[in-house]
């Protein structure tokens, strides 16, 4: 009974916040910018930048990526059975609620610190081994890679039963989100990894604008037209209903090999100008490339193993949304830095849309000479809640 | 350490997510604060306090403590004289009381008293609800029902999620 009418409330909700979320960030990005008055702007009057934590679907996953990301893998504690994991869920769930709406968090010791939610979003996923510590095995979705060729694969940076991501806009408010977080899930789990990744701010480049990669490319120019498609999952178990899957892929640059490569090289390779990030065939970033274009010699214009051409889907609700965040760690003593990124993708279905894209590029993509993945892991996003429900929950409770 | 900054939510709607989101176990007294911002002042008789950002320190057995802010929603002086709670048989309302490092805590003679229209601050090294003998863990995230008694003998019901806490210099030694 309870529960039933915590469902519909889900729903009612849902509606209400959908429609909150488009106000939210237009009004973000409408917000005025002191451009004239550079050395002394006014104090801004503009409402907080916070992005609604309720919903049909969780938020950080259609919100406008933020300029900094952390992403926490966990451990669950050996007897962190379904009983626990709700309370743990609760209790997150909670912090989150708290954080994104510039509160401080219930037994925050830097209440101080939450004042400023800077479009701050907490995205939470379940690991395939959430599911057997839960004894919920059956509701498991298909969750499994294969092994890619390419793929040299580390612990430290793989797999993890419960996902904690946390993105904004400010590193102040990241890590105090981050620390208050970590500190609640210790009596539940232990760290696998951490990863963190950044991008221009929109103070650097506006919201909307394909950004470059550290390799120089625009990346994430073709994105799905239909989320309601490409992204939500509206079928398979009723739990995970308004949720998503997400793949984590932690991709190494090798730079220094990369300037070898001359920039003919470079943008055959990838089949984009890399100044415009115009196909090959086309003038602008967003023309449809021509994949049967041939040059005055009768080759393809776009390489038969160009980048591009591999991961192309022709069905646009076949496409991943891509939100993926750029690394660059420590530099080692000889100076060659440790840089990559996080790639990130949330689809409906990875065997349907993300494992077909990624065996083609395997096999082929003359990017591989300059790319390798390091990491890798996937998790199952719930959908989002209610002003009185918790993440998870359609799951858990 | 006991300087805490008060934290006074904007949202008294805050409050309702704890209350709302237990699926059983221990939150059968949570109703009371089940009442949305807006209808505080409609149908539902008032309540004289509501209680938001309530919480309570983890615990195997033995002494934890209770928090939150406790608003007077009347026009006049509200005395808490007791609380109670099924997690614990005996349960005090403290006061930390004294100077520099000789801080103590120790009932609070009359109980709790909420001026009209304000609010009590409950937080680590600061007032808050004592529980003396806790029989059974409290784990983290479980949801902790607390019933406060008035000087007027009515009572306010709320409950309190659990959360792990190392900070405010708050340790509780036996005969303290």
């Amino acid at each position: 009974m309870r529960r039933d009418l915590t469902r519909r409330g889900l729903i009612l909700g849902g509606a209400v916040a959908a429609g909150s979320t488009l106000a939210a960030t237009s009004g973000y990005l409408a917000a005025p910018r002191p451009d004239d008055q550079p050395t002394s702007p006014a104090p801004s009057t503009a409402a907080p930048a916070t992005e609604p934590f309720h919903g049909p679907h969780q938020a950080g996953i259609a919100t406008s990526p933020q300029t900094h990301a952390a992403l926490l893998g966990l451990d669950l504690r050996p007897g962190t059975d379904r009983e626990a994991l709700g309370r743990l869920m609760r209790i997150l769930t909670d912090d989150a609620r708290r954080l994104t709406e510039g509160q401080a968090g219930l037994a925050d010791a830097q209440p101080e610190l939450a004042d400023i939610p800077a479009r701050l979003t907490v995205t939470f996923g379940f690991g395939p081994g959430l599911f057997t510590a839960a004894g919920l095995k059956h509701q498991r979705p298909a969750i499994d890679l294969p092994k890619f060729s390419i793929d040299k694969l580390q612990d430290r940076w793989s797999d993890g039963d419960l996902l904690v991501q946390i993105c904004a806009d400010d590193p102040v408010t990241l890590a105090h989100a981050l620390r208050l977080i970590t500190k609640d899930a210790r009596a539940f789990a232990t760290v696998r990894w951490t990863q963190r990744g950044f991008r221009r701010p929109p103070t650097s480049q506006p919201a909307g604008h394909t950004q470059r990669n550290l390799m120089g490319q625009l990346d994430g120019t073709v994105q799905p037209t239909d989320l309601g498609k490409a992204v939500w999952i509206s079928d398979g178990p009723a739990w995970l209903h308004g949720g998503t899957l997400m793949v984590l892929r932690r991709i190494h640059m090798d730079l220094e090999k990369w300037d070898r490569a001359d920039e003919a090289a470079k943008e055959f390779s990838i089949g984009r100008r890399l100044a415009t990030g115009a196909p090959l065939t086309g003038h602008n970033e967003h023309d449809e490339p021509d994949l049967h274009a041939k040059d005055h010699v009768g080759f393809p214009v776009i390489d038969d193993a160009a980048h591009i051409r591999l991961a192309h889907t022709a069905d646009p609700a076949q496409r991943m949304l891509r939100r993926s965040y750029n690394y660059d760690e420590t530099v080692s003593a000889d100076g060659v830095t440790d840089t990559g990124l996080l790639f990130i993708s949330y689809q409906a279905d990875i065997t349907r849309q993300f494992i077909p894209v990624q065996q083609r590029l395997a096999a082929t993509d003359l990017l591989n000479a300059w790319t390798t993945p390091i990491g890798s892991a996937v998790f199952a996003l719930p959908p989002g809640c209610t002003t009185g429900g918790w993440i998870g929950e359609t799951l858990l409770a | 350490m006991l300087n805490i900054r008060i934290i006074v939510p904007a949202l008294p709607l805050l409050a309702l997510p704890l209350a709302a989101c237990g699926s059983g176990d221990d939150t059968t007294g949570a109703a009371a604060t089940v009442t949305p911002a807006a209808s505080a002042s409609a149908s539902a008789p008032k309540e004289a306090l509501t209680i938001t950002n309530p919480w309570v320190k983890t615990v195997d057995k033995g002494m934890t403590a209770a928090f939150g802010t406790i608003t007077n929603t009347t026009g006049a002086e509200v005395t808490i004289v007791s609380a109670a709670t099924p997690a614990s048989p005996k349960v005090e309302l403290h006061e930390v009381a004294g100077s520099g490092g000789e801080m103590k805590m120790r009932p609070k003679q009359g109980g709790f008293t909420v001026p009209a229209g304000g609010k009590l601050e409950l937080k680590p090294g600061g007032y808050h609800i004592m529980l003396m003998d806790v029989t059974g863990p409290i784990e983290p995230g479980r949801q902790v029902a607390f019933t406060l008694t008035l000087a007027d003998r009515s009572t306010i019901r709320f409950s309190a999620l659990a959360k792990d806490f190392n900070g405010g210099n708050e340790t509780y030694a036996p005969g303290h």
